[in-house]
């Protein structure tokens, strides 16, 4: 092969290479991906085995699949679809549930009284760029995570921490925007509450009005 | 606008993608409304939380051993090359 294949090679070029049998092109793919993959899934699973499962299943898949891909989605969407379903699956077993669903018809409907509403308001006693560079953040941070139902978990993740847009999010997860845009709703207004129960300052607590202000 | 519509909206306001005119809404009652300015403040501090977090780090013994099992599986699947 005399491809030459650099880090700014595209990703569809780097697919149709690989499609067409060039094992660099199909390791580079997986040098882009593997990281984000190993940490969506550490997230979703916090134990290391299962994420280094879900992160070769997910390869192999890729691996298996790459004919089939017709670049509707951007390959990164379609990589962390793969992770995510096998991130969901290791869950429901884990809660000896066989069936696979992300139940979007049970979904409570959009309407703004199924909105949990901020109950502790407070200013932050440090700012988050302190914040990060703390240790213990990150258990505290995954604790928050793990307290959320996964179907928010999952739209959070993909959304806020890989950057993917509603849209993407939407097409990875197969739900409709409406749903996505909801979950994440419900999922940063949780994180929200969890961490400022810890790390909001009791003394600036804010207490909200009663009456609805115009 | 009202703490209520204000809520409703949050995604799109931090996001970016709240029409102008809804904009200056939110702003006008955020101006006015301390609680609601500090949880608008608190949602964005914690997506920058999460999304600049350490990333886990993939333990490299596993990474050999997964990029030798890919390896292997694409010799079966592609003999010739």
């Amino acid at each position: 092969m005399t491809n030459q294949l650099t880090p700014e090679t595209p990703d569809a070029e780097l697919v149709r290479l690989a499609k067409s049998g060039d094992l660099d092109a199909f390791e580079a793919l997986t040098n882009r991906y593997e990281q984000r993959v190993y940490g969506l899934a550490m997230r979703m699973l916090r134990q290391e085995q299962d994420a280094e499962d879900v992160t070769q299943q997910t390869f192999l898949s890729v691996l298996e699949n790459l004919e089939g891909f017709r670049g509707e989605a951007s390959f990164s969407t379609w990589v962390l679809r793969i992770a995510s379903h096998a991130a969901l699956k290791i869950i429901r077993k884990r809660k000896g549930l066989n069936t696979f669903s992300l139940e979007e018809a049970t979904e409570p409907s959009d309407d703004l009284n199924s909105i949990p509403h901020p109950e502790f308001i407070a200013d932050w006693r440090q700012s988050p760029e302190h914040l990060v560079e703390r240790n213990e953040i990150r258990r505290l941070l995954d604790d928050a995570l793990t307290r959320l139902d996964e179907k928010h978990r999952l739209v959070f993740l993909l959304r806020d921490v890989e950057g993917l847009s509603i849209q993407e999010t939407a097409e990875a997860l197969e739900l409709s925007e409406g749903n996505v845009k909801v979950r994440l709703l419900r999922a940063r207004l949780q994180l929200r509450e969890d961490l400022t129960r810890v790390l909001g300052d009791p003394a600036r607590q804010l207490v909200r009005a009663h009456h609805h202000h115009e | 606008m009202k703490c209520e519509e204000l809520l409703a909206m949050l995604n799109e306001y931090v996001d970016g993608t709240v029409d102008p005119a809804v904009c200056v809404e939110f702003e006008k009652h955020m101006a006015g409304c301390n609680p609601c300015q500090v949880v608008v403040d608190n949602i964005r501090q914690t997506i920058t939380l999460f999304k600049d977090g350490q990333p886990y780090a993939m333990p490299i013994q596993f990474r050999e051993q997964m990029h030798d099992t890919l390896r292997k599986k694409w010799k079966e699947k592609f003999p010739a090359k």
